[in-house]
């Protein structure tokens, strides 16, 4: 079996309600592989059980070939997991956290210094090494939390939503280091709302949606599958912008009425708003762009929110 | 086995900010209760108790009453905060640990500490004369169990619940009265027949009757056995509580 992760009819439920109704998933060696979905998918529950700290109510999953129900301790030994909130001890020095954390592991002291301090290059906090955790920013705990995931050279590595609440700096310095780690070929697994996340970092992903999977492919295949390839945004000078909506009908894919903008997914963004002048119509703006994965998102899992 | 004592080592990496302070304080705290008690105290109690001068009769009672202080102070808020503030054993529980390791780890930590307060604790009390008979090393594995008999049973306690509050609850209405009841300062004997039972069934005065025949050398006779294995009862008991309380909340 080549998957390092391989479920079939995966399902997790809690007293009451199903949080992972029946999933199946595949994650090949050296893939970047991304759950998407709004909050409440399933994607935590997912994660958890994925890294054998959750065992799955029913269903086939095999980690590394193995079954966490059965080997839960040897396939943690080769996972690296950084969860969405960060677990760090804050008292410790940001080295520590690295050594004692690959104690954990059963790898010797003098091994586990060295690597920390590979790690810590790595993320960019070796000036911080000896300073405690508490008064890090929040980016410089996510990186040390990766390089933590990592100190056991893992063959897979699991992020819960690693940019969540990080400023758009810290942003980008996460996904640079785990575009790094995926050129050294290792497999990266994450969850995740930002849809530039998954276009930057995802080989492959799922949309889940109410613990399902409603959707399948690169970024490129689903936007082709899912979405047209353009988006034509129209604002008209009213507060009711659905008076508009019969105007527009005809052009495009379909139109998506919103309370200040009508989405018009067209093949063609500047032929379908040529149309829209020859039909006289004149919005107070008009923006052509490219389909995105959001655009797809929001089709599929839809635009009410969910907390 | 291995697993444990790598958790250990974490506590104890962790422990090594506060050592000094905390060395220092279990080596005042007795200094400060056996100056009051024993000397202040004392004073008054002129015939001794039991045919024995009160400081050397209380001094046992103490020790175990800090083997007891100590299992609760580390199986309360640090237990809390390992699951709901730090969130440290979710951070374990992710590494190829399992939930003995974790909390077989964590438990040996606190034995630990209770070791060296007591040992501090020993050291104090023969500098004032207060152990008669060599047997007061037997103090240093009662002391052991008793931590262990009520280190267990309240980690078990405190992974039940999710807030500190629940602790402020336990300490005032469970370890209090257990202190007040269990011999420490006065024989149980003064107590009238209710309250004697709450020393019989708690885990303190088992202890502070074993570390007290020990200190004073005094042969506790084959009672002693049941007694230790009372104990030892709490301890399993608490164990396998505990191992529940914790696998119900970090694997779900």
């Amino acid at each position: 079996m080549n998957s390092l992760i391989h479920a079939r009819g995966l399902i997790k439920r809690f007293e009451g309600f199903t949080a992972v109704d029946g999933i199946d998933v595949d994650v090949r060696a050296g893939e970047a592989f991304g759950f998407l979905g709004p909050n409440g998918a399933g994607k935590s529950s997912t994660m958890r059980m994925i890294g054998c700290v959750s065992p799955p109510t029913d269903g086939v999953l095999r980690i590394l070939g193995m079954d966490p129900r059965r080997d839960g301790p040897r396939i943690r030994a080769r996972l690296g997991v950084c969860p969405q909130l960060d677990n760090l001890d804050p008292e410790l020095t940001v080295r520590e956290n690295l050594t004692t954390y690959a104690r954990f592991f059963g790898i010797p002291r003098r091994v586990a210094r060295a690597r920390a301090d590979e790690l810590l290059d790595f993320v960019q906090l070796s000036e911080r090494a000896d300073s405690r955790v508490e008064p890090l920013s929040g980016g410089m705990k996510r990186r040390l939390t990766i390089a933590r995931a990592l100190v056991n050279e893992p063959d897979l590595v699991l992020l819960d939503e690693p940019t969540t609440g990080l400023d758009p700096q810290a942003r980008h310095l996460v996904w640079e280091r785990l575009f790094r780690l995926k050129q050294q070929g290792v497999t990266l697994v994450l969850t995740t709302h930002y849809m530039d996340e998954a276009e930057q970092l995802c080989d492959r992903l799922v949309v889940m949606d109410g613990g399902r999977i409603v959707a399948e492919g690169s970024p490129r295949a689903l936007i082709e599958t899912h979405s047209t390839r353009e988006v034509v945004e129209l604002r008209f000078p009213t507060d009711d912008q659905s008076g508009y909506a019969d105007k527009l009908a005809g052009i495009g894919d379909r139109a998506e009425v919103l309370p200040d903008r009508i989405l018009l997914y067209v093949g063609d963004g500047d032929d379908a708003l040529a149309e829209v002048h020859r039909r006289s119509l004149s919005p107070a703006s008009a923006l052509v762009r490219r389909s995105s994965l959001e655009d797809v998102f929001l089709h599929l899992t839809g635009r009410t929110l969910v907390d | 086995m291995t697993p444990s004592l790598q958790v250990m080592e974490y506590h104890l990496v962790n422990y090594r900010r506060t050592w000094r302070a905390s060395v220092l304080s279990s080596l005042v705290l007795p200094l400060l209760t056996m100056l009051g008690f024993g000397v202040g105290v004392g004073a008054y109690v002129t015939g001794g108790v039991e045919g024995v001068d009160y400081l050397p009769w209380m001094v046992p009672g103490l020790i175990a009453s800090t083997a007891v202080q100590g299992a609760i102070g580390e199986s309360t808020w640090p237990v809390l905060s390992s699951f709901e503030w730090v969130k440290t054993y979710f951070a374990q529980s992710a590494a190829p640990l399992r939930v003995a390791d974790i909390l077989g780890g964590h438990l040996a930590f606190m034995l630990f500490r209770v070791l060296t307060s007591v040992m501090a604790f020993l050291l104090v009390a023969a500098l004032f004369g207060a152990l008669r008979s060599p047997w007061a090393l037997a103090v240093l594995p009662i002391a052991l169990l008793l931590a262990l008999a009520v280190a267990a049973p309240v980690a078990a306690y405190t992974a039940s619940v999710s807030t500190d509050m629940y602790l402020a609850i336990l300490i005032r209405f469970a370890v209090l009265p257990m202190s007040l009841f269990s011999g420490v300062f006065f024989p149980i004997e003064s107590l009238p027949e209710v309250l004697r039972w709450v020393a019989f069934v708690l885990p303190l005065w088992h202890g502070v009757d074993l570390c007290r025949a020990a200190t004073l050398g005094i042969d506790p006779g084959p009672g002693a056995v049941w007694q230790a294995l009372y104990l030892v009862a709490w301890g399993v008991a608490g164990w396998f509580l505990a191992h529940w309380r914790y696998r119900g909340r970090l694997v779900i």
